[in-house]
């Protein structure tokens, strides 16, 4: 087979090569393109931009009849040759069993040129990262961005009475310190997942956007009326950093969504319903309707890995306790924010306002546990497990 | 089978890149070769005839010193392979679209800006047709010399581009560059759109060739030349490397395209017929 084209005006520097390219790629190797054109240095064009793509010139190719210059191209096999050996990279409408390394950065169902870095992460088995649920998760976390600057009036309300401004200051301290541990452990189980599993990044890379903006919007209540925070106590870190420290995927989120930002979920209602001030409550209440998507993604993902293999929940137990076991000599909650609990669900030091907070912090973790209980049997712990498991939670809530 | 020593010239930081891939993809496959790189061609192409290299990736001009060298002393040459992109090219003679010179002759009086001296591709040839025009450069025509990398026989591209952006800017009436060069700067836009025109150009001529020495071993040459002519470019091991040098495949060695350097080189006295080094102010 052979083809003819005419350029026209065109030159290889003004785009004639695309016309060129695109009349080469009907051909097969070894098969003829005649090539006409108005511009006199056409042919000197085309030997150039030909040879350098592995085509020929066929300078036996019989001379011009109406004296405007023609260039008969003989291609060769590089294009051919160069995708001989390309792969899909999966399949568009679905996340393979199996994430290649070598699929690299390309877009899932990309013919991917063979060749090239294999991408260097761990998380490459769907079953080890993935819920059903993620996609539908991630465009309900892609419609719900908030903005900080407009979702809250931080128009400066009139100033608290000085001990519930402290204890403001004091949770607004702990939670920053929570949120920055939230935001670390997705970003890193992200930076170790294959690009595969697209819904699943993009879920936790706007996890990672969520706690984003906690840390922002907690901060900025913490200084609203002072000029430091409050305390950071070595048991509360000591706690978080053991959920830095988890490397394995499933359990990371087990650890910090299930268990830590479940029993969080409950601590922010309470925060939102006890809280002194408007900025205080819209946070709190923004802040948990985040973590909700946060837990359902946990729940979900540890649910699926259990119900393919039950024997992951062996597993998740052992975790557990060895959490409980890493901090048991550890003061866990700060002495100081679980004082300030009680004081804002008082109210005021007055005795019987007191054992109002009191009990109202004690009915808060009734209330923790029993929703551990239910995610945990949710995930296929059976009820006295559960139980069992809730209760070596960490003192320090996340 | 006997190791085979490549010499090769460093004229970009890629040669190392280039010559350890192809080092590693040849000893995969049971071909010893090592490789020795060069600060230029003159010392390689001695080198190769003295027996200290076995192989030498060769420019053209070196080719033609090698050559010479090799009958000086009656031993023989063999072109190994070459790349599918150093056949047919040609040189051109470039001058601004709006100039009055219509043929080479028009050239009489004017500048001509070239390459680096030792430039086969932008100096020797393009000179070499000035003169078969009857124009005697540096006495009809002023030569406009840009010496970019002495002694890479014009592998660095600067002395081309230095040679157009001088017609560009007024500084010369016509500019010498490979065919690819000027599609090149003018896509880049070194040389704007429509801003230009061919006066001239060289016959096709062919450029980079492997040259073996008197002292490969004739079976790990064999062997050698197999591989190379064997690598496809459908190999994603091989692909970046081929990339890298600009060439999707090997062809075999062809040395009957150099007619007209060895012409151009005569004329400017650049190497006598014993191969040594004639040329004046030349100091790789
Ligand atoms: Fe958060
Ligand atoms: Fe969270």
């Amino acid at each position: 087979m052979s083809a003819a084209i005419d350029l026209e005006s065109l030159t290889l520097d003004n785009g004639g090569h695309l016309l060129v390219r695109r009349a080469l790629g009907t051909l097969r190797p070894g098969e003829r393109l005649t090539v006409r054109g108005a511009h006199p240095e056409l042919p000197l064009q085309l030997g150039a931009w030909a040879r350098s793509r592995g085509h020929r010139v066929d300078h036996e190719a019989p001379a011009p009849t109406d004296g405007r210059p023609v260039t008969v191209l003989v291609k060769g096999a590089a294009e051919e040759l160069r995708w001989s050996g390309a792969r899909r990279a999966g399949r568009a409408d679905r996340a393979d069993p199996h994430a290649d390394p070598r699929w690299g950065l390309a877009a899932r169902g990309a013919l991917v040129e063979e060749g090239g870095p294999a991408l260097d992460v761990a998380w490459v088995d769907r079953d080890l990262v993935w819920a059903d649920v993620a996609p539908t998760l991630y465009a309900r976390a892609a419609a719900s961005q908030w903005d900080p600057a407009t979702a809250v009036d931080w128009a400066v309300p009139d100033a608290l009475p000085t001990d519930i401004e402290d204890a403001v200051v004091q949770v607004m301290t702990y939670l920053v310190e929570n949120e920055q541990a939230a935001l670390m452990i997705p970003a890193r189980m992200l930076a170790n997942l294959h690009p595969h599993y697209r819904e699943v990044m993009q879920l936790l890379a706007s996890q990672v956007a969520d706690e984003a903006r906690h840390v922002e919007v907690f901060t900025r209540r913490a200084l609203l009326h002072r000029e430091r925070p409050g305390t950071s106590g070595a048991g509360g870190r000591a706690s978080l950093q053991t959920l830095l420290g988890e490397p394995d995927f499933t359990l990371a989120s087990f650890l910090l969504s299930v268990l830590g930002e479940g029993t969080f979920v409950d601590l922010l209602g309470f925060l939102h319903h006890h809280a002194p001030d408007p900025v205080t409550a819209g946070i709190t209440r923004l802040a948990a309707r985040d973590e909700a998507r946060h837990v359902a993604f946990g729940v979900a993902h540890t649910a699926h890995v259990t119900r393919s293999d039950p024997a992951f929940l062996g597993r998740l137990r052992q975790a557990v306790e060895r959490r409980h076991d890493a901090l048991r000599d550890t003061a866990g909650l700060n002495q100081e924010v679980y004082d300030s609990l009680v004081l804002l669900a008082a109210g005021s030091w007055e005795p019987a306002a007191i054992r109002r907070g009191w009990d109202a912090v004690q009915e808060l973790q009734r209330q923790m546990d029993d929703g551990r209980r239910r995610r945990l049997h949710a995930i296929g712990f059976p009820d006295d497990e559960s139980a069992e498991l809730s209760a070596l939670h960490t003192r320090n809530f996340m | 089978m006997k190791t085979l020593l490549l010499g090769a010239v460093a004229y970009d930081p890629k040669t190392v890149t280039i010559w350890e891939g192809f080092r590693r993809w040849l000893r995969a496959r049971d071909c010893d070769l090592d490789f020795v790189l060069y600060a230029h061609y003159e010392r390689q192409a001695e080198d190769l005839l003295a027996g200290r290299i076995d192989v030498a990736w060769h420019s053209p001009l070196a080719w033609v010193r090698s050559r010479r060298l090799a009958d000086a002393d009656g031993t023989a040459l063999t072109a190994v392979t070459m790349r599918d992109t150093d056949r047919d090219l040609t040189t051109a003679v470039v001058v601004r679209a709006d100039s009055p010179l219509t043929s080479v002759t028009d050239l009489a009086g004017r500048t001509v800006a070239v390459g680096a001296v030792d430039s086969p591709q932008a100096t020797l040839l393009p000179l070499s047709l000035l003169r078969s025009a009857g124009l005697e450069p540096d006495t009809d025509v002023k030569v406009l010399r840009h010496d970019t990398g002495v002694g890479l026989h014009g592998d660095h591209i600067g002395g081309e581009r230095d040679a157009a952006i001088a017609l560009r800017d007024g500084r010369a009436d016509a500019a010498c560059m490979t065919d690819s060069n000027l599609l090149l700067f003018r896509q880049e836009g070194t040389l704007p759109a429509a801003a230009t025109r061919v006066l001239a150009h060289t016959d096709r001529y062919d450029h980079c060739v492997m040259a073996a020495g008197p002292s490969a071993d004739p079976a790990a040459l064999d062997h050698l030349t197999g591989l190379l002519l064997d690598m496809s470019y459908a190999d994603a091991e091989a692909r970046p490397l081929l990339d890298l040098e600009g060439l999707t495949r090997w062809l075999p060695g062809r040395t009957d395209r150099y007619d007209a350097l060895e012409k151009a080189v005569d004329e400017a006295g650049f190497y006598d017929r014993r191969g040594g080094v004639s040329v004046r102010g030349y100091r790789p």
